[in-house]
């Protein structure tokens, strides 16, 4: 049997505990700000017509956002993973400068992306043309969240297509698959846990987004704004109450959304 | 049958050169060698899973040298097994006959037949990781030859399993050979499984 010495792991959970407790701390904060009056506020907040519209956008955005990077993980993931080839380094590179950058950083270079004027017309312009419009518009809330949300659904479907053995991808070829068949009938339902999970953390990524959402889509009400925007404006706007209790609101819809996708990946492994 | 002419692999600083043997249909040789000389690299290249350098692999009379894995009918036992985790064994079993579009009344009959003979019958619903090392050892054999390829690949199917075991997929191997008239090329350290089964040795 593992040995338990108890002062060891004492010590280890209450160092790791303290974080645990951090956060129980931070939500009681929110809690107590509102007091008795908690049943109050969060009745009038999802009363009204902007947050309903915010909780709205937030919940599609965020799902598209996920869905995309999702999209490009799982090739990019399977490549950093299983291939080698020039450039690989670089690449792993790259991808993770989302994470580290930053928020606003990540929204000012989209904004730069798409309002620099290449041959006398921006990016925004060309598309404007076809009629469809990204800076300060819904596409450039989904656009912000997927650039950093990307990022983390990158790293959790390199991490994932590593642990799966390359040998059952082989075998699979002797079998009769072709590299593109071993990699659907075998590499990719054995990730599909690591999938669930990079979209879940990608969804939570998005949610949570602020910063480039900011830069990049603006702040305007029942437009560009989602959950985080609306705490933002609630603060600006001094109703510090409206702004706890949309918070406590985003603790819930993430709470439920983890939720549903660690229920789903139960339900999956049955 | 099989033969290698003059094969020439090279993987980063391993270099295999110059092997050449020719195993008759229905013959059951057994590659022998130390540890390190190129055994398992032999078989993933005859595979196809490994760039040959130079030399031929024929199989069945078929220069296979230049073919995809999946042309080159051969069945292959990986040393683990590498089962499909996400499949039931009855999956595993049909996988080959799956991939090539085979009806379900043809894929249930054959994954019927396997079952029967390799004793997983009462497993054909049970999930791979759960399995003994025996079982999974049969199952592996089992998908390997649901295709009925005319040769067989094992490497060292029998070196993580116990005493009983090894007897039981031993008399397997041999009746597999004398009924499917399949051409096995078997990598082993032990010279029992030599002994028992192989119509001829090579040393590596």
């Amino acid at each position: 049997m593992f040995h338990r010495s108890r002062p060891f792991l004492a010590a280890l959970a209450l160092l790791g505990g303290s974080y645990a407790l951090l956060i129980v701390c931070m939500v009681a904060a929110d809690v107590a700000h509102l007091g008795s009056r908690l049943p109050e506020v969060i009745t009038q907040v999802l009363g009204t017509s902007e947050f309903r519209d915010s909780l709205l956008l937030s919940l599609f955005s965020c799902t598209v956002a996920a869905t995309l990077s999702v999209l490009v993980g799982v090739p990019l993931g399977y490549l950093l993973a299983r291939e080698k080839w020039r450039g690989r380094g670089f690449v792993e590179w790259l991808v993770d400068i989302p994470v580290v950058l930053p928020p606003l950083v990540v929204g000012l270079s989209l904004l730069m992306l798409f309002q620099l004027k290449v041959g006398g017309h921006s990016l925004e312009d060309r598309l404007n043309f076809f009629g469809l419009r990204v800076t300060y518009a819904v596409p450039a809330v989904i656009l912000a969240q997927f650039v950093v949300a990307a990022a983390f659904a990158v790293r959790t479907l390199r991490l994932t297509f590593s642990q799966i053995p390359r040998r059952t991808e082989e075998v699979a070829l002797t079998l009769g698959c072709s590299r593109a068949g071993a990699f659907w009938r075998v590499a990719l339902p054995q990730a599909r846990r690591g999938v669930l999970g990079a979209f879940t953390l990608a969804w939570a990524r998005s949610l949570g987004e602020f910063g480039p959402v900011l830069v990049f889509a603006g702040v305007m009400r029942g437009r560009t704004e989602v959950l985080s925007t609306t705490v933002f404006l609630e603060l600006n706007i001094g109703r510090l109450d409206a702004a706890v209790a949309v918070s406590l609101l985003m603790i819930v819809v993430s709470l439920l959304a983890l939720g549903l996708v660690r229920w789903l990946g139960k339900e999956d492994a049955l | 049958m099989i033969a290698v002419s003059q094969l020439c692999v090279t993987a980063g600083k391993f270099c295999l050169a110059n092997v050449s043997f020719v195993i008759p249909t229905g013959g059951h040789a057994v590659l022998m060698g130390p540890s390190g000389v190129g055994k398992t690299t032999t078989l993933e290249a005859i595979c196809g899973l490994r760039r040959i350098e130079s030399g031929r692999v024929v199989i069945a009379d078929k220069d296979v040298t230049q073919l995809p894995p999946a042309a080159r009918g051969i069945g292959f036992v990986p040393q683990d097994g590498a089962l499909f985790p996400h499949l039931t064994v009855r999956e595993n079993a049909a996988f080959a006959l799956k991939v090539r579009g085979q009806s379900p009344a043809n894929i249930l009959s054959r994954v019927n037949e396997l079952a029967s003979r390799f004793g997983l019958k009462q497993l054909l619903d049970r999930r791979v990781t759960d399995l003994s090392g025996g079982e999974k050892q049969r199952v592996a054999l089992a998908r390997a030859v649901a295709a009925r390829p005319p040769v067989l690949l094992l490497d060292e199917p029998l070196s993580a399993l116990d005493v009983p075991g090894r007897e039981i997929l031993r008399q397997h191997l041999q009746r597999l050979r004398e009924e499917e008239k399949i051409t096995i090329l078997h990598v082993t350290h032990d010279p029992a499984d030599a002994e028992a089964l192989a119509t001829q040795v090579i040393s590596l």
